[in-house]
């Protein structure tokens, strides 16, 4: 048992000195109140405790200056900290330049991670520090919620949808991950470290590890006879998907649709939800017969074959 | 009315309670006042029951390791305590029995509007109750209070429909209470009673009624949709059906988010009481206190998303619902400083139910200024569902709302059977009851901004000394609801030697001018009122404001 009584967990990410500072204007604001309330608690009932049983208070009826006061003067306090919060919220979701691509798929009871050069992990992750990450995230079964304490951030891990956020680590150490949204038996199970690594030592730890995420994905792809359809050089009887994520693909019926993860993901296991322009709907669903990490793999592939193109321009 | 210390007119009436004795005198009684007895005594079972899920929760959490019992019997004990505590302790507490017994008092009627359809309510109240715990011992139930999909509605394998159908018909008994309560405050008032002279703990039950008369169906039909989708398969939340999993969450809180408010507002009516009776003065500003509790009522219903930061919900959508929630959040401030200035020079006594408000009125700032730290957003994406989260319902609904029943417990027990209980262990019980509560919930706040998740069987062991901590205070606190148990029970064996006068407080209020226990018909005149609500004081004085 640690003696210790630890009080804060680390701060380890870009978010951390936000949520933190803002956290201690909240202690403030609630100690100052809650001291307030307690003193004048005690206060007037010392000072007003009964004397004698024939007493006869007062009528007071009321105050509205105070009333105004003491519902505004707080509620402002408040409306002051909101757009901080907003701010560290906002973090989150905004896309980070240069940002290194974690995928995770939760399933009861543990976390599959990987990112598109490394290899497969189980309940660890290793990253490189001060890197922006890019978590996109989904659930095999039930939900989950992706939480690292020391980046003081959490998001929920859907079945059906990805959800994402970005995160910067800044220090380097061995943090706890938890699943903090309840998933099942083995719920308190569902734990794991995330490594924040120094950069020479993250390189050193690639080099040691097995395939690539997008290796695995390519494997997907011809193992599915995707590549029989999908030719690099657009003569196929599929659409070429060199550059193809993040661009804006015209349909069939006219609508022009952002190609990102989530559409990918669409195309693969429901093609006929859209179809794209100049194409007829022969491409076979694939639900239910790629995994959610496959897909995961195969949408590293595509997004991969996007960088190669961008390199030939 | 009369304030003086009468003594009760022993001799020269029959009380609810000696007229008729056999059981069904009891069973099928129309009498809101046997009817509000029938939920006291089924209550409290729900309460032990209750606690004894919860004293397994707080053993196994003792050490790091999940080695009390397995996990899955954890996750069963947490989810039972939240289910019993919650649908079948919390939500009926203060309404179904004091306000039961005192609404139509209060009221200056003969009962309730509906009285057979008031015994409906206590009956679907235990059918509810019964299903809890059918499902309690066949396999018992581990999905938490919440019910998230496609976990209760696929993968879980324990009593999930039965628990939901308790829930569902316990539902049902609230909203016909809460229709019950409407159509009596605003038909049965005594001549004389104006709406600007009816006691806040109406007023709390008035804002109460609304929210469960049209909140309580949506639970009830998301209920419904979650039991279809898992026995029939047919998709509304299982993304694998073709469902959305964020929907349920939506429509669950669209409810559960006002209920919250079902389990505080009827405990501010009740703190509002015995703040004035215990002051011997009239409350400080009657009409923001009354005001603020159909405020709280109507901007309850639109801040749902607050619960849901971190689960995919729009951002912009999350924008919205902190400002809102910050802006229910005044309401209750309101209350707290009114109930505070109230006692500026009063005549304040420390007898039992005063300390119990003012342990309400402490307990339930914290409460509130936490709320409003997890109402902002970024740092909710942190202590969202860890023990922070905990820590702030604890300390509003235990700290505020069973404070204030075991307040309004003490205040109007001579009332309800006529017997007065023994005042120093009444104090002991409350000064256990608000140091066990504090001991065992604030090292949880410290716990949840470490980052320590909730529902969780087995944690890491850097957090032992928290959570040692907390066990230790849950004793104490357990210790401190038994004696209550105990001397009110006793104060019911001691006879006539503890015989509790007709006003042994000298509290305003027509509850007060009738004998303890009331008669079957409440009044043996019909009373006319003709003075302002909480009329104490002879003079009139400003605020210092
Ligand atoms: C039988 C041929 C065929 C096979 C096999 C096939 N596809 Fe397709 N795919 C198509 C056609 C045709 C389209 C365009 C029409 C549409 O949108 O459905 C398409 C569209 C797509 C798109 C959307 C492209 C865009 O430009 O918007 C993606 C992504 C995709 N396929 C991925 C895959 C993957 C991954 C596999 C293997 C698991 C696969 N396809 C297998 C024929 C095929
Ligand atoms: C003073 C105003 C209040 C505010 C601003 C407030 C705010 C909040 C917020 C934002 C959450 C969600 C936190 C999260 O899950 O991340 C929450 C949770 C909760 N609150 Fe409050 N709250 C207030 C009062 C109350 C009251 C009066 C009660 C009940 C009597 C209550 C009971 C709960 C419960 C039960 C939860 C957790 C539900 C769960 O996830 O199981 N709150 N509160
Ligand atoms: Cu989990
Ligand atoms: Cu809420």
């Amino acid at each position: 048992m640690n003696k210790t009584l630890p009080l804060l967990p680390e701060s380890a990410s870009n978010l951390a000195a936000d949520v933190d500072l803002l956290m201690i204007l909240l202690t403030v604001f609630s100690i100052f109140f809650t001291i307030v309330i307690f003193v004048a608690v005690a206060v007037l009932a010392v000072k007003y405790h009964r004397k004698s049983e024939d007493e006869v208070p007062p009528h007071i009826h009321g105050s509205l200056p105070l009333e105004i006061a003491w519902s505004i003067g707080p509620f402002l306090l408040v409306l002051a900290m909101l757009p901080l919060s907003a701010k560290i919220m906002m973090n989150t979701y905004t896309p980070q330049p240069y940002a290194m691509e974690i995928f995770v798929t939760g399933k009861q009871w543990m976390w599959k991670l990987q990112h598109p050069e490394g290899p497969r992990e189980i309940n660890e992750l290793h990253v490189p520090i001060g890197k922006p990450l890019k978590f996109t995230m989904i659930s095999e079964d039930v939900l989950h919620s992706f939480y690292v304490p020391a980046f003081r951030v959490k998001k929920d891990v859907l079945p059906g949808r990805y959800t994402n956020f970005w995160v910067t680590p800044t220090k380097v150490g061995t943090y706890h991950l938890f699943c903090a949204e309840y998933c099942g038996t083995q719920h308190s199970g569902m734990i794991g470290k995330v490594h924040v690594m120094e950069q020479s030592d993250y390189e050193k730890w690639l080099s040691g590890g097995d395939e690539s995420m997008t290796a695995r994905g390519e494997a997907l792809f011809n193992q599915y006879g995707c590549v029989t359809c999908h030719l690099a050089d657009g003569k196929g009887r599929g659409p070429a998907l060199v550059g193809v994520y993040n661009s804006m693909v015209k349909m069939q019926t006219g609508a022009i649709v952002k190609a990102d993860e989530s559409y990918l993901r669409e195309s693969i296991i429901n093609p006929r939800a859209k179809i794209v322009e100049k194409y007829s709907s022969i491409m076979p669903t694939f639900q239910g017969q790629i995994s959610e990490e496959g897909l995961l793999q195969i949408i590293a592939y595509i997004k991969s074959l996007e960088q190669e193109g961008e390199a030939q321009q | 009315m009369s304030t003086t210390h009468a003594g009760s007119h022993a001799d020269n009436y029959v009380s609810y309670l000696g007229n008729g004795t056999t059981w069904q005198s009891w069973l099928l009684t129309k009498d809101h006042k046997r009817i509000a007895i029938l939920y006291l005594i089924s209550i409290s079972v729900f309460f032990l029951l209750g606690g004894i899920f919860a004293a397994a929760v707080r053993l196994e959490l003792l050490t790091p390791q999940s080695d009390l019992m397995e996990a899955e019997t954890y996750n069963k004990m947490f989810t039972m305590h939240g289910v019993v505590m919650i649908f079948f302790f919390l939500i009926p507490s203060i309404p179904a029995t004091l306000g039961n017994f005192l609404i139509p008092i209060m009221c200056g009627a003969k009962d309730l509007a509906f009285p057979k359809i008031n015994l409906l309510s206590w009956y679907l109240y235990i059918i509810g109750g019964v299903l809890g715990l059918y499902a309690a011992v066949n396999g018992g139930v581990e999905t938490g209070w919440t019910f998230y999909t496609p976990y209760s509605s696929t993968y879980s394998n324990s009593a999930v429909i039965a628990t939901a159908m308790g829930a569902f018909v316990a539902g049902f008994s609230s909203i016909l209470t809460g229709l019950n309560f409407i159509v009596t405050i605003h038909k049965m008032r005594a001549p004389g009673l104006t709406w600007g002279r009816l006691p806040l703990f109406v007023w709390a039950h008035y804002a109460t009624s609304l929210i469960q008369l049209l909140g309580t169906p949506v639970i009830a039909i998301t209920l419904v949709l979650m039991m279809l989708e898992r026995a029939f398969r047919i998709g509304f939340f299982d993304p694998a059906l073709g469902g959305d999993p964020v929907l349920f969450q939506h429509l669950f809180w669209f409810y559960s988010h006002p209920a919250v408010y079902i389990m505080i507002l009827p405990g501010m009516g009740v703190v509002s009481e015995i703040i004035t009776a215990f002051s011997r003065k009239s409350v400080f500003g009657y009409k923001f206190i009354a005001g603020s509790s159909l405020g709280i009522a109507v901007i309850g219903f639109f801040v749902w998303g607050h619960h849901m930061f971190t689960s995919g919900q729009s951002v912009y959508a999350s924008m919205v619902f902190a400002l809102i929630t910050q802006a229910v959040a005044v309401p209750s401030a309101i209350k707290v400083f009114n109930w505070t200035a109230t006692m500026y020079k009063g005549s304040v006594s420390w007898d039992t139910p005063m300390l119990y408000a003012l342990g309400f009125i402490g307990l339930f700032t914290i409460g509130g200024v936490t709320g409003v730290t997890v109402a902002m957003l970024g740092v909710d994406l942190h202590l969202h569902d860890t023990y922070f989260i905990v820590a702030h319902f604890h300390y509003v609904m235990v700290g505020g709302m069973v404070l204030a029943y075991l307040g309004g417990l003490h205040f109007w027990w001579p009332k309800m059977t006529g017997r007065m209980y023994h005042e120093i262990w009444a104090r002991v019980s409350a000064v256990l009851v608000f140091l066990g509560f504090n001991f065992t919930f604030f090292p949880q706040f410290i716990l949840g901004y470490m980052g320590m998740p909730r529902r969780y069987a087995a944690y890491p062991e850097e957090w032992q000394v928290l959570h040692i901590m907390s066990t230790v205070g849950a004793s104490v606190l357990g210790f401190g609801f038994i004696l209550p148990g105990i001397y009110l029970t006793a104060s019911l064996l001691r006879g006539k030697a503890a015989q509790a006068p007709m006003n042994p407080y000298g509290a305003k209020g027509l509850e007060w001018t009738i004998p303890s226990p009331p008669p079957t018909e409440n009044f043996l005149a019909m009373p006319t009122v003709n003075e302002e609500v909480y009329a104490y004081a002879e003079t009139e004085e400003k605020a210092l404001v």
